[in-house]
């Protein structure tokens, strides 16, 4: 129906064409300039050698012990916070939608999710250093009140465990939000029709809810992944540069260049990217997947 | 039937106690700056530093700056690719996913390689050059949100059909966005400004690393440094965070309702 | 024989507002039954309430001599067809139809030759590997059909099932519905607000209104005999006749100044008291015609050609009646603003209580 296009008006065309491009180009430029550029940049200065020639040093530079331990931490804070948080996220979503709760609960676990998901960074380290942190709330009303003294327990808030689950907290909540109209999407037909051909609650979500849910749920898991790799902030500001997780390698390197190394530098950014444009190359084919059930 | 019930509210409780406590927490900290009872000291420490007023301010202007910039790259794009340039959709949607595929701290690498002292374009040459780089910055952060915000805004009011009937009456293209089309999506497109504004104003890392006095370094200056005032900083934030959140919700229902054209 | 559904009594409310009003009805095995009425009159919840999915308020359902009222929906072998098809979009047309029969523990093989047995019978052999979306709205409706018949249900519940459907194939449809129906001797309530729906494919029909039952009974006889002016007008057209007693002892009535003689008056009319009188536009003939005893005269303000038939506005004077006569090739139809005579039976004129 919108293909009421340029011809109609042919005497107009040329003009309107011009006015087009010059609508368009301010963005394109834009995002030349400040998406394209850069990165490309990265990506060649990733195969120059300190003297300006072609190398591939620098990639085999990223099989370092320190960088290869860096990026396991990475993967597996991103993986564990991602996964933990698509989970709960979905169970939350589902009780919220599904559980015949409230309506008014809804709308406000939404605005809150909204909030909780943009409430990264820095303030967000401080909350759970205030909550979890040797002195913080919890700890010490586990350690007084219950007696159990987490931090006796082995737990550290400036470890795997403890940047995962100050990660869940906007995790959780961008899960929720991007689930959620996938959720709506289930007609309860769906669930009527299997319960009338005798099928329990948990054999319709076995058979036909998890399994038209799986596809948002596995894109939003690798977008989730690559939202808490390339996250930076929260991690730095609880653990100063103590955690060797890669963004706060980079980190390092740009502000001192701690690896003593440009290309290697770089080298560690394109690793990054590639694992991130991984994780959305995964989710933009399985959510193509997913819309062509739902048309 | 109950029992679905029993879980849900389970599955709910449990959520709601892991988002409430740390704010339950941090607030409690917060208070307790002065030994043996609660006080709000914390919060006038904040308040009266100087540091804490200049780098607000310069980060809400910032802030203000990326959403100007930002409306005015994406608005005529949007309205463009919508009524004419049909074909560009799909590389214009990708361009604006690229800001989520690509970490921050990345792009600002290549910016800070790119645009260096010595380069053609050495933003980072002077301070306000650093500025404007830290503005075009924020505008790719914020790229992927306004962009949505903006496009779902001229989905609903139905552009093709807004614009046709401004041309019967014989505006011009300037005339049409400014007059028609930016009224129409106005709830739009202050979302994706509250949106950015949200994003942008607590910002450490771009900040950071082009060492610009904003908010997000001086929020991470006062953590390494005080034990209080992160406490009062990171409640302080959480209201900002939640007051442009609650505008976008509340904007919402000012929203032009969807026409009966759908596509 | 006892009736295979019974519905007693049968009370839903929501909140405040009642939507079905106590209603009661008995359906034989093997019966086509149709719940016909207006579109927010309570039909899909009678519906639901019988498939399980919303609790009566009070009343019972029983379904071959089981009482059903508080079993939940997967233990009562009910097979339903939603109005919008609802496939599961994840399966193919074999899984879906097959979905029943797995749940049921059927074994692989004997699945494979169910479905294949309910794919010729829905007229689509060949297409279990497709996929509900690659599918036309009428394809995906058999495929609904057959899943739901696969697994032997106790009863076939349709609410609605054609309304998303183009009229041709919502013609073509119903009568294979009903065929299939015919063939398997499946008990079947099938839900509709469409009178032609309901009168052409059914045994027996439930007209409702506003949450009560107002007759239930075989097409012929909903529709020469409406038990209420609501299931007069409600199925098929109906004229009305504004007209006074001028004496109740004799029967008679002044239409627009002309006196007519009926068989009868309704109980408590009274001379000089206004009176209206119903009827079909085919009990009317053009001219006089044997058999008929009440004539009239008027002048044709409308024609409407429809085919075989021609549809007459006639004013009698402030009455406007419609009446139907076959198109005679030999002669042409009437013009607006002839006067003409029509004639009718007394004994058609319809007697209702408002
Ligand atoms: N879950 C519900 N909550 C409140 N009212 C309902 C609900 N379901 C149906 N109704 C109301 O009950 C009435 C009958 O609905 P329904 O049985 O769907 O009518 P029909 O199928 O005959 O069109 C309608 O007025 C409808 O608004
Ligand atoms: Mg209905």
């Amino acid at each position: 129906m919108t293909t009421l296009d340029t011809g109609t008006k042919a005497p107009a065309k040329k003009r309107a064409l011009s006015f087009e491009w010059l609508g368009v180009a301010p963005f394109i430029v834009f995002a030349i300039m400040f998406l394209i550029l850069p990165t490309l940049y990265l990506v060649g200065a990733a195969f120059v050698d300190e003297k300006g020639g072609f190398t591939l040093a620098n990639f085999a530079g990223l099989g370092t012990p320190q960088i290869v331990a860096a990026y396991w931490i990475s993967i597996r804070i991103s993986g564990a916070s991602a996964i933990l948080g698509a989970l709960i996220g979905l169970a939350i979503a589902l009780a919220l939608i599904r559980g015949k709760l409230p309506l008014g609960l809804r709308a406000a676990v939404m605005t809150f999710s909204g909030v909780a998901s943009n409430f990264a960074g820095v303030p967000l380290a401080f909350a759970f250093i205030s909550t979890l942190g040797r002195l913080g709330l919890a700890t010490v009303i586990l350690k007084f009140v219950f007696g159990i003294d987490i931090y006796k327990a082995g737990f550290n808030l400036l470890s795997f465990w403890g940047l995962t689950i100050t990660y869940l907290y906007f995790q959780i909540p961008l899960m929720i939000l991007i689930i959620a109209p996938a959720i709506d999407g289930l007609k309860k037909e769906w669930s009527e029709a299997a319960s009338t051909l005798g099928a329990t609650p948990w054999q319709f979500w076995r058979y036909v809810g998890l399994p038209i849910l799986w596809p948002s749920f596995l894109g939003t898991l690798s977008l989730l992944f690559a939202n808490a790799f390339g996250a930076i902030a929260t991690a730095y500001a609880l653990t100063g540069s103590s955690l060797n997780i890669v963004p706060i390698l980079l980190y390092a390197q740009i502000r001192g260049d701690a690896l003593q190394n440009p290309g290697l530098g770089a080298a560690l950014a394109v690793g990054m990217i590639l694992i991130t444009g991984f994780a959305n190359v995964v989710y933009l084919v399985i959510s193509a997947r997913a819309e062509r059930w739902l048309k | 039937m109950k029992q679905s019930r029993f879980w849900a509210w389970l599955v709910f409780g449990v959520g709601a106690a892991y988002f409430l406590v740390p704010l339950i927490a941090t607030f409690e900290f917060s208070l307790r700056m002065r030994r043996g009872y609660y006080s709000f000291d914390s919060y006038a420490s904040v308040f009266s530093d100087p540091k804490f007023q200049q780098t607000f301010t310069y980060s809400a202007v910032i802030g203000l700056l990326s959403i100007i910039v930002g409306i005015l790259i994406v608005v005529p794009a949007v309205y463009f690719v919508r009524l004419r340039m049909a074909w560009l959709r799909p590389y214009v949607e990708f361009l604006t996913l690229l800001p989520l595929i690509i970490p921050a701290i990345i792009l600002v690498y290549g910016y800070i390689r790119l645009y260096n002292s010595s380069s053609i374009i050495p933003f980072t040459g002077s301070a306000v050059g650093t500025d404007i780089l830290l503005t075009f910055a924020y505008v790719t952060l914020a790229l992927p949100y306004m962009y949505r915000a903006v496009d779902t805004g001229m989905r609903t009011i139905d552009v093709q059909t807004l614009t046709e009937a401004a041309q019967i009456a014989g505006a011009n293209t300037p005339q049409i966005i400014a007059r028609i089309i930016l009224p129409n999506i106005l709830v739009a497109v202050l979302s994706g400004a509250f949106l950015t504004f949200a994003i942008v104003i607590g910002e450490f890392t771009i900040a950071s690393l082009l060492n610009r006095p904003a908010f997000g370094p001086y929020l991470q200056n006062i953590g390494a440094n005080r034990a209080y005032e992160p406490a009062a900083l990171a409640i302080i934030s959480f209201i900002i965070t939640w007051g442009a959140m609650s505008m976008i919700n509340l904007l919402s229902r000012f929203a032009p309702r969807t026409s009966a054209r759908t596509d | 024989m006892a009736p295979f559904l019974r519905v007693e009594n049968l009370v839903k409310s929501f909140g405040t507002t009642t939507v079905v009003k106590g209603v009661n009805f008995a359906f034989n095995k093997g019966e086509f039954v149709s719940l016909l009425g207006p579109s927010g009159c309570g039909k899909t919840t009678i519906l639901r309430m019988i498939a399980g999915f919303e609790n009566p308020t009070s009343g019972s359902i029983t379904v071959d001599g089981q009482d059903i009222t508080n079993l939940k929906p997967n233990q009562r072998q009910l097979g339903m067809v939603f109005q919008a098809y609802a496939l599961f979009p994840n399966l193919n047309v074999g899984d879906n139809i097959a979905f029943g029969l797995k749940i049921a523990g059927m074994p692989a093989d004997q699945r494979r030759a169910r479905v294949e047995e309910m794919l010729k019978l829905i007229g689509l052999p060949g297409f279990e590997k497709r996929y509900p979306y690659e599918m036309s709205g009428g394809q995906q409706q058999r495929v609904a059909l057959a899943r739901a018949i696969a697994p032997r249900p106790r009863m076939l519940l349709l609410d609605e099932p054609l309304s998303a459907l183009d009229a041709k194939i919502r013609v073509s449809l119903r009568e294979e519905i009903r065929a299939i129906q015919l063939d398997l001797g499946i008990t079947t309530i099938f839900v509709t607000h469409d009178q032609e729906e309901a009168l052409s494919i059914s045994d027996r029909v439930v007209v409702m209104n506003a949450g009560n039952i107002d007759q239930l009974g075989a097409p012929h006889e909903i529709y020469n005999k409406p038990a209420t002016r609501f299931v007069a007008t409600f199925v098929g057209h109906l004229n009305t006749i504004e007209a006074t007693v001028v004496s109740a002892s004799k029967h008679q009535v002044n239409i627009d100044g002309q006196i007519v003689t009926l068989p009868s008056l309704p109980d408590g009319a009274v001379t000089n008291a206004p009176i209206s009188l119903t009827l079909r536009p085919e009990v009317l003939s053009v001219g006089e015609r044997a058999g008929s005893d009440i004539t009239l005269t008027g002048t044709v303000s409308d024609v409407t050609f429809l085919g075989s038939v021609i549809r007459l506005r006639v004013a009698l004077g402030k009455n406007i009646i419609s009446l139907d006569t076959f198109n005679d090739q030999r002669t042409a139809p009437p013009a607006r603003g002839d006067a003409i005579t029509v004639s009718l039976a007394s004994k058609d004129l319809l007697i209702l209580e408002n």
